[in-house]
């Protein structure tokens, strides 16, 4: 027992710090953002089982020789409201901990996407009066705005497309289309979900840098994701031009950055053969579209069968181990 | 429920245009426009109208007078306001954003800028 509780916490402590940033700083989750994904999500399980896991078996120590027993003598204790004489203060504490981190992490998830849902109902009441249905696109709306922006709008029945006026007049019909199929994919993917609950982890840990990291690469791999249904309709250059177009509209954060570029006329010629060299050098962590348009420049094999496979693999073990742990 | 909801947007777009507080009967007699009748199907009756309108306040949109008789609804905000409200929460400049709106592309850092302008630059890959 005193093993179990060290062997989740060693799990813990892997899952909170090196494997997240061994995972960020790779570069195989563009050549297949889908299992990336499973991955991180697996990790962010098994990183809360297994933290929660560790306090509980210490707690659990005082109270059975293994977990079953111990569970089992927990409840009838707790049910008469006396502790078992040998348990010490700070298996308490730990036990204490356990239900407190469980109950955290739960609620701050009910709170998160309840909370959404009530922004986004009122999103829709404002999209569905600012707004008018686009005649040639079902599914998406146009609202009369001069930034170029999209954007989708999920709901349980009616999900959104929304364009502004502003990216219809900035790109071609080839890009229009590429972003179009790229929400889309937002949408029938469910992308919105698994947004969330990063964000949910990421607002119930503030003080856990790991999390705000894990929140944006995934953001990233599901850009990734609607890339890739969007390359199914159009040629990769013109996307990745759609990007840049409306990438450099936005300009950068800072003020009066040089987006003068987006004025030479470069969505008629566009790059030549950009080499591999435009994207070298590392990665900003917070660049969210250099890793895009490398993928788009420059070919990125997909992971191979078996590649994949110890992904998958890898992803099923983790979220199983910290329950094997504690009931072996 | 989808004509409801063209009727609510027609009709917000006359309380928006005119600017005043209206009477229900005096909103419909400006809403029978052609494309306000494809929406109802039929002769757009004041019922309909006042039915839209408590849609409408339901949802914050309209308030109403009930000190005047009949009832006289205005709009809560401009249409500008709405609108620089709804592009607030798109550009992600509205604080407490739960709601994860993917946008096709987010706010551009220095470096991603920088990557753009080597993509749309027409030396490149020369």
């Amino acid at each position: 027992m005193p093993a179990t509780a060290l062997a989740l916490g060693a799990l813990a402590l892997a899952l909170a710090w090196p494997l997240p940033i061994l995972l960020s700083r790779a570069r195989w989750p563009a050549r297949s953002p889908g299992l990336a994904l499973v991955l991180w999500q697996s990790i962010a399980l098994a990183g809360g089982l297994s933290m929660i896991g560790a306090l509980f078996a210490y707690g659990l120590l005082g109270f059975g020789t293994n977990a079953l027993a111990g569970i089992r003598s927990l409840s009838v204790h707790a049910g008469s409201g006396a502790v078992p004489a040998g348990v010490t203060f700070g298996q308490v504490l730990a036990l204490a901990a356990a239900f407190l981190l469980a109950g955290h992490l739960l609620l701050n998830l009910a709170a998160t996407f309840l909370r959404a849902r009530v922004q986004l109902r009122r999103h829709r009441h404002l999209v569905a009066l600012l707004s008018e249905p686009s005649a040639d696109r079902p599914g998406t709306r146009v609202i009369d705005h001069e930034a170029p922006v999209a954007y989708c709008l999920p709901g349980a029945t009616t999900s959104a497309t929304v364009l502004s006026r502003g990216l219809i007049s900035l790109l071609e019909a080839d890009q229009l289309r590429a972003v179009v199929a790229h929400e889309r994919a937002h949408l029938l993917q469910r992308h919105h979900v698994v947004l969330l609950a990063f964000r949910s982890w990421r607002s119930a840990l503030p003080w856990f840098p790991i999390a705000t990291r894990a929140e944006t690469a995934v953001g990233l791999l599901v850009e990734m994701l609607a890339d890739d249904e969007a390359r199914r309709q159009v040629d990769d250059r013109t996307l990745a031009m759609a990007i840049a177009l409306v990438g450099s509209a936005h300009g950068p954060v800072t003020g009066a950055g040089d987006t003068g570029a987006a004025d030479t006329g470069a969505g008629e010629t566009g790059p030549q053969g950009t080499d591999a060299t435009t994207f070298a050098g590392p990665d900003h962590p917070f660049d969210l579209l250099t890793p895009r348009l490398r993928r788009l420049v420059v070919a990125t094999p997909r992971l191979r069968g078996h590649q994949g496979f110890a992904v998958l693999a890898a992803s099923a073990g983790l979220l199983a181990l910290p329950t094997v742990l504690l009931l072996a | 429920m989808g004509n409801l909801g063209v009727l609510e947007r027609l009709l917000m777009d006359v309380l928006w245009d005119s600017g005043q507080a209206l009477p229900a009967n005096e909103l419909r007699d400006r809403l029978l426009t052609p494309a306000a009748v494809a929406a109802s199907r039929k002769p757009l009756a004041t019922t309909t109208v006042l039915t839209v309108l408590s849609r409408l306040e339901t949802k914050g949109f309209v308030t109403r007078d009930r000190g005047s008789r009949p009832h006289l609804y205005r709009a809560v905000r401009t249409r500008a306001e709405h609108t620089a409200e709804l592009m607030h929460e798109v550009l992600g400049s509205a604080p407490d954003r739960q709601a994860a709106l993917a946008r096709f592309i987010g706010n551009v850092t220095p470096q991603e800028a920088e990557s753009l302008r080597l993509l749309l630059s027409p030396a490149a890959g020369e």
